[in-house]
């Protein structure tokens, strides 16, 4: 187990790099504690697998450095930084059973016969899978050998980090959840930093205590699911997390306070609004009808189960939806909207308005 | 892909009936005809039973060119195979390079097989050939011509030549399409060279393989031209296989009975093997 | 550089050397070749004398035409029945069509020397022998079988879907076969007929037998070359070398379809 620390990382798959937009990474800076269950969310094509990889060591970075527990590994290789990776489809030894599967990586470092069957117990009766022990490994299903790639980084007891690479990519849907919460449960049972890079914001939001979201190569906000929601800093999270995401309206600042449409709309950091271009943004989930607010018609309405996703127009142009729950009535026509004021908020070139730590953690 | 049920798909397989029917079946009538009958011309047929057959299993003419056969496929198919693979390993992944070897190493697979045997012949002249020179100026005294161990190993030489390329692209070809996350996997597992080798890429080969050996098998099996070309089965009947000996009989000594019979010997044995090569690469293919 | 690489670089230079033996010898006067004495690994005098007998007369360069015509007129018959016939095995289960697939796979099991017998007096019989289409006919028993095999793991890779898309949109049959379904699998069909050609191109056995004057092709004209003298080694290696080019041709057109033909492993 370690703390780990990625220090000024960028990275380029090209040999001679000249412009930002040749580094697939483009400055990364963050520091993890020690047993800590973390995501890595983005979009496909943000650098997540690349940062993963380069965490792992398959990858030498071109600038910067990784420490774990403050030692610099930025040039050893995997197995001399002691992680494990779970890949997106099952990497398994087809030839072996799910016992010599397991016990694989504790034969090549010379464990004995006798510990590696303890170990490799253990570990099959964390993740079930005793029952096919001495089974062919190529005979299971997608989802038992997917836990048994995370069977022989677990049994390994001197791993520092487990990392995870969009695991779930080819588990059929109803085995996800299964799945998924069978990863939880054991990171809070055997507490080691588990590091889970995924393009679905479920995933990353049940599974982690922090989430690290990218954009475009770059950490664009640091969080707890909760702060995330809340709190996004940057309009990209709001609008990847959150189904559907979030409102974001042109606006001005006059006065201190933000302006849509000419109508005052309460917003906390209003007043810290400078000269770039502003944007209003507001989560569906915290915008009502009411009497008073700005004017809308309603435009169309989905139901999505739990609750309903009405979208409005307003005289602009620009859309705004809400999350109505079961058993709300929904107006018709002309309507008008209000934004709950403590979850407004304004946004200044994308950025959270006033944020004076810009970026990373 | 689920497919329909459909009898009337034979129309669209019927040209391809008639034609390799046409090429197979015809002849094949003709094959068994005169492998049970016996004739002195003048379009007379005697029936003659099995004796064309039983002369042929019984004949040493016929035991030794099987002999040859089964210890030169065997020959070919231990060096090859290995040899193939070996360099399939040793090529890099992806490059520059990589479509200009491949190009280059699949040269030999088209050249017409006279060609192949007359450059051997051209090699290996002990007096004005490259290989032969060489060899003999070395102090070996080589003569394909006229030593039958000579002749062997020349033999040998220009198959390996000709075909390990056949093995090698095959095994390329199966090497590319490993994803790196197994290699990335092992890496991470602490596995030696040795162990990635025998855990990831020979399974992983398994199929390609098969259809390497199967068809090395088969063509070194039915080898003709390029033995006839370099050594006309000689000195003597040294190199004369089995192709080499059925010809002799067909067309050479236009003995029509022992030819017949000793086809659909020949044939039967390569039905065989075909059929069992298949069997197992079908259940390869089916097996979880 | 892996110090790996050394062993594909090695086996490329030994499969050169005969090669290049082979085109050294044919710019060598007779004369030069048959001096045992003076023996060396370039040609001492360049010639192109072997050159141009062949190009000069008719008996030789009428040879590769006569071969240049059986191998097209096989490998474009051999893709015309197999195309449909793939479509078929990939679409469709029918009555006996696992048998069919196999008996055709047989086929190119089948030794040639089996059959140049009864070849012979097929073809005589039918009136083709000595024409370039009793050997073209001749070498569609090995090639039909390998071209079905090829396009039919083509066609399976495109799903059923287009076909039904096709219909839905009111294509007839043919019209989608031609003008929607081949230029989808058009690497499919580069690889077979890459496979036939080169099945053809070098087979000798049939192609010598069942020619005689009018059809020669250049395997029978070179072999009788071979048997006669030393005296026309020089020839004999000019030959060669023309034989070279069509393969280094064809294989240089389709090399970026081959890799799929091999990785498909149905060669």
């Amino acid at each position: 187990m370690a703390k780990i620390t990625i220090d000024n990382l960028r990275h380029s798959y090209l040999s001679q790099p000249s412009r930002d937009e040749d580094y697939a990474l483009k400055r990364v800076h963050l520091d993890w504690a020690d047993g800590g269950a973390y995501a890595l969310l983005g979009p496909s094509g943000c650098g997540k697998t690349t940062l993963l990889n380069l965490i792992s060591g398959l990858l030498p970075p071109s600038e910067g450095k990784i420490l774990f527990d403050g030692r610099d590994v930025t040039h050893d290789t995997p197995e001399k930084r002691n992680i494990a990776q779970v890949f997106q489809f099952p990497v398994i030894y087809d030839t072996m059973t799910v016992y010599d599967n397991l016990a694989f990586p504790l034969r090549n470092r010379g464990v004995d016969e006798a510990d590696i069957k303890t170990r490799v117990e253990t570990i099959a009766d964390m993740l079930e899978l005793t029952s096919t022990l001495k089974k062919r490994a190529s005979g299971l299903t997608a989802d038992g050998k997917q836990k048994i790639s995370l069977g022989r980084g677990l049994v390994r007891s001197d791993v520092n980090v487990i990392m995870f690479d969009e695991p779930l990519t080819v588990i059929d849907p109803h085995l996800k959840w299964q799945l998924r919460s069978k990863l939880k449960e054991l990171q809070q049972r055997i507490k080691r930093t588990m590091i889970y890079v995924t393009h679905d914001q479920t995933e990353a939001l049940t599974f982690a205590d922090q989430v690290v979201v990218m954009n475009n190569g770059e950490v664009v906000q640091t969080g707890t699911p909760i702060e995330l929601f809340d709190k996004p800093r940057h309009t990209f999270v709001g609008h990847f997390i959150g189904s559907p995401g979030m409102n974001f309206l042109p606006c001005d600042v006059r006065d201190g306070k933000a302006m849509v449409g000419g109508q005052a709309i309460v917003a906390g950091n209003a007043k810290a609004a400078g000269k770039g271009k502003l944007e209003l943004g507001i989560r569906p989930e915290f915008v009502t009808f009411s009497k008073s607010g700005l004017a809308a018609d309603v435009v169309k309405v989905a139901d999505i189960g739990r609750v309903r996703v009405v979208e409005t127009k307003l005289a602009s142009g620009h859309s705004v939806k809400l999350i109505v729950p079961e058993g709300d009535d929904i107006p018709t026509g002309k309507v008008h909207v209000s934004f709950a004021p403590a979850h407004t908020h304004v946004y200044e070139n994308s950025w959270l308005a006033g944020d004076t730590s810009r970026a990373a953690s | 892909m689920n497919k329909i049920q459909n009898n009337k798909a034979w129309f669209f397989v019927i040209p391809v009936f008639i034609l390799v029917a046409f090429n197979a079946l015809v002849p094949l009538m003709t094959v068994v005809n005169y492998s049970i009958q016996e004739t002195f011309g003048n379009n007379e047929f005697f029936w003659a039973g099995s004796t064309w057959f039983s002369d042929i299993l019984k004949s040493d003419r016929f035991h030794d060119a099987l002999g040859r056969s089964l210890v030169f496929t065997a020959i070919v198919l231990a060096i090859e195979i290995p040899l193939g693979l070996g360099i399939a390993l040793c090529m890099p992944k992806k490059g520059p390079w990589v479509s200009v070897c491949l190009i280059l190493m699949a040269l030999p697979l088209l050249i017409p097989w006279n060609v192949v045997g007359s450059m051997w012949n051209i090699m290996a002249l002990p007096d004005v050939g490259l290989l032969g020179r060489t060899v003999n100026a070395l102090g070996i005294d080589y003569n394909y011509t006229r030593q039958p161990f000579s002749a062997w190993v020349t033999l040998i030489l220009m198959d390996v030549w000709h075909w390990t390329s056949l093995v090698t692209l095959l095994c390329y070809a199966g090497l590319v399409s490993i994803p790196d996350a197994y290699y990335q996997a092992a890496k991470i597992d602490g596995a030696k060279p040795l162990a990635v080798f025998r855990f990831i890429q020979l399974p992983k080969l398994k199929h390609v393989l098969t259809i390497a050996v199967l068809l090395r098998f088969m063509d070194s099996f039915m080898i003709y031209t390029e033995v006839v070309v370099l050594t006309g089965g000689g000195p003597g009947n040294s190199t004369t296989f089995l192709s080499i000996d059925l010809v002799k009989y067909a067309l050479g000594q236009f003995d029509l009975g022992h030819a017949a019979a000793m086809s659909l010997i020949y044939f039967l044995i390569i039905l065989f093997m075909s059929w069992l090569f298949y069997t197992l690469m079908m259940r390869e293919e089916t097996s979880p | 550089m892996s110090k790996r690489y050394i062993v594909p670089l090695l086996y490329i230079l030994f499969l050169m050397l005969p090669i290049y033996w082979l085109i050294s010898m044919s710019l060598r006067t007779t004369n030069e070749i048959l001096d045992t004495t003076q023996f060396s690994f370039f040609p001492r005098n360049i010639t192109l004398d072997s050159y141009k007998t062949i190009f000069t007369d008719p008996t030789w360069y009428g040879a590769y035409i006569n071969s240049i015509t059986y191998v097209a007129i096989n490998t474009v018959l051999s893709i015309l029945v197999a195309l449909p016939a793939a479509y078929a095995f990939s679409r469709y289960r029918f009555l006996g069509d696992k048998h069919l697939f196999f008996w055709l796979l047989s086929n190119r099991m089948a030794p040639p020397a089996v059959f140049v017998l009864p070849f012979v007096n097929l073809y005589s019989a039918v009136g083709l022998f000595d024409t370039p289409w009793a050997v073209a006919l001749a070498h569609t028993l090995f090639n039909v079988p390998l071209a079905v095999w090829i396009l039919e793991g083509f066609m399976s890779g495109v799903p059923k879907e287009l076909d039904e898309t096709a219909y839905v949109d009111g294509y007839s049959f043919p019209y989608f076969f031609v003008r929607i379904f081949i230029p989808t699998i058009s690497a499919g069909i580069g690889v077979a007929a890459f496979f036939c050609f080169m099945f053809s191109w070098v087979e000798m056995l049939l192609a010598k037998n069942l020619t005689s004057v009018a059809a020669k092709p250049i395997v029978a004209a070179m072999t009788k070359t071979a048997s006669t003298s030393g005296y026309e080694l020089g020839l004999l290696a000019a030959a060669g070398v023309l034989t070279l080019i069509p393969g280094a041709l064809v294989v240089y057109f389709v090399r970026n379809h081959i890799a799929k033909g091999f990785a498909l492993g149905r060669v």
